[in-house]
């Protein structure tokens, strides 16, 4: 049953295997599932959507919200809805959830994780000019492998006093990202990718993701490949982030150095992130808090879920109108005009925004 | 050379060798007079040792850390001024669980293309990592602990290191105890690692920690250790490498292993002599003039060794 099992998913596999290369939209609107989320979600959406409407960029939103449900069975699950317009617009931008406490239901992100097999974290971290921190040029990028490794859940108590958690590499995960992160760096004209890794302790496990990063590299001659411990990178991180390009890893470590670069360009209000799934979906999100405390006080900073939604028409391939609301952004923080309060301003968000969109209708 | 000749510190140095040898029943260990030298003087200095490429035998640093038990990994990360990094106002210590966690060296192919490997967590090594943070935060008058860790993931292993940690803390109402998640303090240790003292942890996080934490300072090369052990061991040394490439050519940059010894003498409660070797190393490096080829100028070993020397005189 072993060998049947692992031949029908090899071969499934194959069918649904799909090259994550950039679709090119030449005519027509594209639909994309909004998902405001909660806290300040609504607003920054709405600032998103008022500038892509200024760019004319070939945007139609559908919104849905996400609110765990309880399926037949009993089983949790994301809207009925939701699901279906995320099925067939393949596309989503997505505000920040709040996380449930003794809600009875595994948090939303991981709902939808494991809803579309989001299985790439990817995180861009770019410098922001005039927005300062004790580093000018970061300008690498994070890829994560998001469905297992440390974080499979499985644990045990061994005796009383003594606990075991279990950390599972498959060849096959580590082949899908690896494959992803080549891809995501021959698209997006990256010169290198890193396997950060601790596969001198961990021989087996990060032996084993190691190996298919090394098959993938040689299948994209085009792209440096190099191999560096994951404290080794850390150590040379904060000392010199330039040397970094595209960064290839596993769930914890990917968790730890997406958010130390994020760190690096001023922290998650500024962060961009895309979560790649099986079968096209992806889905592009603001990883901050939903900041309960501004909600509704026109005072967010809409500049992670923008640049996310930037990452996301890059990714659709509308690079001309990716660059001009990045372009438009970064000018008004580089002005230091208008800021909202978190960027070291007092403008509000809707002062911000318009900004912003006065920058785009020069640009187009 | 710094110890005797200027501080004049009550400590007379008795050396030897590591080499790994095969004992009786063919297990490695390290030599028996080291091991009985450790064993009798309890405090040891170490140097950096070459990792044995196909030599048979485990790494010289896992079989000390086994033969004495030394299970908390300390380094103390100080901004050197004069020494310029991103950085100025770094003052804090990770202290690392150094026997168990995610290094356990437990793994198994499950089947074909999947692969596990076991992170072992046990209340005995938590708690005793736990109290030494404590006792040393006390020591060094350090006013919190943070305990770093994964526990929102990793509910059972995270868990009861996080609840040995919080009942330790229990018993030292004078330490300031905070919480957080390994990747939120990565996060906001880049922005300011300034809100940072005494920080925590369970092997894997400590080894990335600690490493992250000497580069804001300036590298290895700049960078403390101390290795505590049971019994009463503790071996302080630089974890920079052998530097083949400039050996004996007296290019070396000897900050590290002597500020490792610095945090020897703090350990064994000589702490004028101990402030008063480091304000003279920080000295030297903060006056530029007389700097090796790593910290930016061109001086010879010798040189800056005799530097910090005059400093001592000066101080005394």
């Amino acid at each position: 049953p072993c060998c049947i099992w692992r031949k029908v998913s090899r071969v499934v596999g194959a069918l649904k295997k799909e090259p994550p290369q950039p679709r090119t939209f030449m005519r027509g609107i594209q639909t994309v599932t909004l998902i405001p989320g909660d806290g300040i979600g609504p607003e920054i959406s709405t600032a998103v959507m008022k500038i892509f409407e200024v760019a004319k960029a070939p945007i139609q939103w559908e919104e849905r919200n996400v609110t765990a449900i309880q399926g037949p069975g009993g089983k949790w699950m994301i809207p009925p809805d939701a699901k279906e317009s995320m099925d067939r617009n393949k596309i989503g931008l997505k505000g920040p959830l709040k996380t449930p406490i003794a809600a009875g239901h595994p948090s939303m992100n991981l709902l939808l994780r494991k809803t579309f097999d989001l299985y790439a974290n990817v995180r861009p971290c770019v410098s922001i000019e005039g927005y300062k921190t004790p580093y000018t040029d970061v300008n690498l990028v994070t890829i994560r492998e998001n469905t297992e490794g440390e974080y499979s859940g499985i644990e045990h108590v061994i005796v009383d006093g003594v606990v075991q958690s279990i950390k599972l590499i498959t060849e096959q995960a580590s082949q899908r990202i690896a494959e992803y992160a080549f891809e995501y760096a021959k698209n997006n004209q990256r010169a290198s990718v890193t396997a950060v890794h601790k596969a001198n302790i961990m021989r087996m496990s990060d032996g084993l993701f190691l190996r298919k990063c090394r098959e993938a590299a040689e299948k994209h001659k085009d792209v440096k490949f190099n191999e560096m411990y994951l404290d080794t990178v850390c150590l040379n991180m904060v000392q010199d982030p330039t040397q970094f390009d595209v960064l290839l890893m596993p769930n914890l470590y990917g968790d730890i150095l997406s958010d130390l670069c994020a760190g690096l360009i001023g922290g998650l209000g500024v962060t961009p992130s895309g979560n790649i799934g099986a079968n096209g979906v992806a889905i592009f999100e603001s990883v901050h808090g939903t900041a309960p405390d501004i909600a509704g006080k026109d005072m967010a900073n809409p500049t992670a879920l923008l640049l996310s939604a930037v990452m996301m028409l890059r990714h659709m391939g509308l690079h001309g109108h990716g660059q001009k609301i990045e372009t438009a952004c970064f000018d008004v923080i580089r002005d230091k005009k208008v800021l909202t309060k978190d960027l070291g301003g007092n403008s509000k968000c809707s002062e911000f925004t318009e900004a912003i969109c006065e920058r785009v209708r020069d640009l187009v």
